[in-house]
């Protein structure tokens, strides 16, 4: 690959990080792990991007939000790919995306609550002394926890 | 009718009745349960039953796009499919389009339903057509979850008050009769075996009616598990439906037929 088309691809990356979850706005699509593939031929960029969940109102959003970012830095025509395979998880979401969740107030996935249960650790107070009060929480994603330490509630990201 | 656009179309051609079928029950059964939005009997599971319709209807989405693309027509997209057929065009299951009921029955409609998915989907991971593959993938991680949650609900009516118990068992009554759709292939089920979409739906009844006695018996619901063969005249995977479903359709797909292509 020649070194300029290198650049621009590294370009569209950066850009790429600009672009955020509608819901959960710390997040980035890079930190969530959706895009997969990057490509430009003839001038049209495609992107190769990978759904959450399969009715996250969210993903129709973030297309278009690529789409809005690429334009910005001069690409006119974007071909988004959606692939289904091999099925995105929550080990795709990348340590710098699951500290920045905690940091919010959302409990990030941990292996050791694949299915949401108590003792998640409170992202408030760090306690382990937590129960579940909601399998679903504010989104299909996430469980509803609240701290018996701090009494605080907070969202469980869950394993998927 | 169908619009025009859909009338030039010939949606018989195989595979897609059968991707129909899989995107028009995961979308009615869908509708139907989001009608619970804002009156679930307690904030968390009016949250849970909404959540669970979402997956669903991301399902639908997923098996009508796959539709859209072998349809090949630049007319053609998930929303023509979803609002511009009529109630003979669709191919779910009458379980679904049924009334919810009391909580009670909609629970154990989902119940049965998402079992029976979670073996559909275990088989169709392994066949031939990669991208019905990749949805059944895909729809499983979510599957499994509805499978516990209803589960559990089943568990806790069965073996709760003797009026939650009444409750479950009554809905029972209502809807057994109609689990007899999923194991009674169609024509076009059979035939999508060629295009490398194959299940056994003899294996699929024997491991549901397994899974639902076992639960059954944890529930401590004591009932006839027989699945009934008379003659109902309903026929819901050849577009045989009930009064019921006229009304989702004409509820849901009311905005765009009268403003075709509207958009958000």
């Amino acid at each position: 690959m020649h070194n300029g088309k290198r650049m621009t691809i590294e370009k569209i990356w950066q850009s790429l990080a600009t672009v955020t979850d509608p819901e959960i706005p710390v997040l980035t699509i890079i930190d969530l792990g959706i895009v997969k593939n990057v490509e430009i031929n003839d001038g049209t960029a495609t992107l190769t991007i990978t759904p959450t969940y399969t009715g996250c109102p969210a993903m129709d959003m973030i297309s278009m939000q690529i789409k809005m970012a690429l334009l910005e830095i001069g690409f006119k025509s974007v071909n988004i790919l959606t692939v289904l395979s091999p099925a995105w998880t929550t080990d795709w979401i990348t340590e710098a995306g699951k500290q920045k969740l905690n940091e919010y107030g959302i409990a990030p996935p941990n292996k050791k609550f694949v299915i949401a249960s108590d003792g998640v650790t409170c992202p408030q107070c760090n306690s382990n002394n937590t129960k579940l009060i909601s399998e679903f929480g504010s989104t299909a994603c996430k469980a509803l926890m609240q701290c018996n330490d701090c009494k605080e509630p907070f969202d469980y990201f869950k394993c998927y | 009718m169908n619009q025009p656009v859909l009338d030039q179309i010939d949606l018989t051609t195989k595979p897609l009745p059968l991707l129909l079928h899989l995107a028009d029950s995961a979308l009615i059964i869908s509708q139907k349960q989001s009608e619970w939005c804002g009156h679930g009997p307690v904030l968390e599971q009016d949250i849970a039953i909404t959540n669970l319709s979402l997956d669903l209807l991301g399902q639908a989405r997923n098996f009508y796009q796959y539709a859209a693309t072998i349809i090949n027509n630049e007319n053609i997209d998930e929303d023509k499919l979803a609002y511009h057929r009529d109630d003979r065009a669709f191919n779910n299951f009458v379980i679904c389009e049924l009334p919810n009921g009391d909580w009670a029955q909609t629970i154990l409609r989902l119940y049965f339903f998402s079992t029976y998915q979670q073996l559909l989907f275990n088989q169709l991971i392994k066949v031939a057509d990669s991208q019905i593959a990749a949805i059944a993938q895909k729809s499983l991680k979510e599957t499994n979850y509805h499978v516990r949650w209803s589960t559990d609900w089943v568990m806790r009516l069965g073996d709760g008050t003797d009026e939650s118990k009444q409750r479950l068992i009554n809905a029972f009554n209502n809807i057994w009769i109609h689990v007899r759709e999923f194991f009674e292939p169609t024509n076009y089920e059979l035939a999508a075996a060629d295009d490398g979409i194959y299940y056994n739906t003899a294996l699929l009844k024997e491991k549901w009616l397994n899974q639902i006695q076992q639960d059954f018996e944890t529930a401590t619901l004591d009932l006839d598990l027989t699945i009934p063969t008379h003659w109902t005249g309903l026929n819901g995977k050849q577009g045989i439906h009930t009064e019921h479903l006229g009304f989702i359709l004409a509820e849901m797909q009311h905005l765009q037929r009268v403003h075709p292509n509207a958009q958000w």
